[in-house]
């Protein structure tokens, strides 16, 4: 681990502990994510994935611990936009009287003025990212008449046309189908491949290799890190879901 | 005045019933009463689309209710009693959030333990002052009675509020769809959310003088409400609901003279009956829409997936 900021860490953590009351969700966790690389982070339910993104982008204050983003601190990293975050199962109302394009739109105002009206800056970007996540032609939808890989989408290009330089994403694949789970993964690619970089937490171990060039085992505390190919061996997944099962059936399994 | 009932007349002879449609607003106190009832109403209108949308129906009657003992306090020392009203339905709001925060109660019961306390202060108050005369004015509202002070001070709040709110309308909306968003980017989320809790203590002290303490809660969620049932977009449903508001300001206003009844009740009663109205129109509207459905069930199966 080097001292200091340097330009080639999109996002560092370092030293972070989370606690909900006497419930410790993360210890001692660090980690890196580098320019224009994708980073896995697989763990079992409640191992603190979810934890860390909240904690990454202050939603919940660690009880030790910190994070830096591209050598900023996380205030000033929001206050630029720089973050984009993807929620688990986002909680989203689904009777929510805005449409896509407003939603996406969503992306844009800390870069709006005091009124948030959409320049044609704003509309263009908005358009761009729809095009991207392949939902140009549901523009004007009502968010709650998408289905659940839709939405996730929608709010991927919400993250595209906001101009984050790291994305963060919590689960995206669950329940989505294997048309839009390829969709998504084909942005994410295309999206590193242009510099940006990648946080993402997912249970789908057969295409993490193809996704993420790295990957972090979480449990509560990081059990490994490292190259993907490295970390998933059967003997590190065993311990990241507290499987006991024979070394060489534990590389094929998949979500827990 | 004249123009206008000489118009009186001349229509009087062909639209039967037209003399009892303008006869009422040939006072003045009933052209104050509907201003400061129409205007009240566009601006609790507005205010209830965040409302309704952020779940905060419960807020606004708490708010409502919690301004009495002000109202009471002002009238005592003999200050406007809009300051009292405004204080202290800030402090319920902060009372309660303090509440919800610092306990594991859900916000419903935090919401009822303080402003049913708060307002039991205000009805103890009300008991220690000698004249109980002004308390049905309080609960009631006495919209035919304002004076010219209280037409000003509903005037100049209720541009101020419907003024932020339209300014300011995305960044509500983005508050009551997506708080965690508007964090991400770097957006003052907490400081909206006090902001609309502001206005909504602005907006009851408007509403109180048109329709009281125990009905202003109905002109913070009916139009609103109505609006949500009969568009599906917030854009829409901001101008809905205060159109809708006005139908109703004007209908009751214009009732309670012709019924000689009071005006509060009849305005949240046509309030009701245009959200009956707006409710039948959707389930039919949704229905229809669930019988296309039906007839194109491989379509319907696709979208669902
Ligand atoms: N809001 C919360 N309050 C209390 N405990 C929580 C809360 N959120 C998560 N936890 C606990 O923290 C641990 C980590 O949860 P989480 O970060 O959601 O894990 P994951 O996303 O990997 O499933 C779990 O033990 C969970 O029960
Ligand atoms: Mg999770």
């Amino acid at each position: 681990m080097t001292i200091g900021s340097t330009p080639s860490t999109a996002l560092r953590v370092a030293g972070l502990t989370v606690r909900y009351r006497e419930v410790v969700a993360l210890e001692d966790v660090g980690l890196e994510v580098a320019l224009g690389e994708a980073c896995g982070l697989v763990g079992m339910n409640g191992s603190g994935k979810s934890t860390l993104f909240r904690t990454v982008v202050g939603l919940q204050r660690p009880a030790a611990g910190s994070v830096e983003v591209l050598g900023r601190g996380v205030d000033r990293a929001r206050a630029e936009g720089l973050l984009g975050y993807v929620p688990q199962q986002d909680d989203l109302d689904r009777d929510f009287p805005v449409d896509v394009r407003d939603v996406v739109l969503m992306g844009r105002y800390h870069r709006m003025g005091p009124t948030r009206h959409a320049r044609v800056a704003d509309e263009h970007a908005a358009e761009v990212a729809l095009d991207r996540v392949g939902l140009a032609d549901l523009a004007g939808r009502r968010i709650g008449r998408l289905s659940g890989g839709q939405r996730q989408r929608v709010l991927l290009a919400r993250a595209l046309a906001q101009d984050a330089q790291v994305l963060l994403l919590d689960e995206p694949f669950t329940g989505l189908d294997v048309t839009s789970q390829a969709a998504v993964e084909a942005v994410l690619r295309a999206f590193v491949a242009d510099g940006g970089s990648v946080l993402v937490s997912t249970h789908d171990l057969t295409s993490l290799p193809q996704l993420c060039s790295r990957s972090v085992l979480l449990h509560r505390r990081v059990l490994a890190a490292g190259p993907t190919p490295e970390v998933l061996t059967p003997a590190n997944l065993a311990r990241t879901f507290g499987l006991d099962v024979p070394a060489g059936a534990a590389g094929t399994g998949g979500a827990p | 005045m004249s123009g206008l009932t000489s118009l009186a007349t001349t229509a009087a002879t062909r639209v039967p019933g037209w003399d009892l449609l303008v006869e009422p607003w040939q006072f003045a106190f009933m052209q104050r009463a509907l201003l400061v009832t129409v205007v009240a109403s566009v601006v609790c209108a507005l205010l209830s689309c965040w409302l309704v949308l952020i779940g905060w129906s419960l807020m606004g009657d708490a708010v409502a209710h919690a301004v009495l003992p002000g109202v009471v306090l002002a009238y005592l020392v003999g200050a406007p009693f809009a300051i009292g009203a405004f204080l202290f339905g800030v402090g319920a709001v902060a009372l309660i959030g303090g509440v919800r925060e610092t306990t594991r109660l859900k916000e419903d019961a935090a919401i009822g333990v303080v402003f049913t306390t708060v307002f039991a202060v205000g009805v103890v108050l009300v008991s220690t002052t000698p004249s109980q005369v002004d308390l049905s004015h309080v609960l009631f509202g006495n919209v035919l009675g304002v004076s010219d002070a209280d037409v000003v001070q509903v005037l100049v709040l209720a541009a101020v509020a419907f003024a932020v709110l339209v300014l300011l309308r995305r960044d509500f909306t983005l508050y009551a769809f997506d708080r965690v968003h508007g964090h991400v980017i770097g957006l003052p989320v907490r400081r909206i959310g006090a902001l609309l809790l502001g206005l909504l203590a602005v907006t009851v002290v408007v509403a109180l003088q048109a329709v009281g303490v125990v009905l202003a809660v109905a002109m913070l969620i009916t139009p609103g409400a109505t609006a949500f049932l009969l568009t599906d977009r917030i854009q829409h449903m901001l101008l809905v609901a205060p159109a809708v508001a006005v139908v109703a300001a004007v209908a009751g206003t214009w009732g309670s003279y012709v019924l000689d009844v009071g005006s509060a009740g009849l305005v949240v009663v046509c309030q009701g009956l245009l959200f009956a109205v707006a409710w039948v129109v959707a389930r039919r509207r949704d229905r229809r829409a669930a019988g296309l459905a039906r007839r194109r069930p491989a379509a319907a199966t696709r979208a669902a997936t």
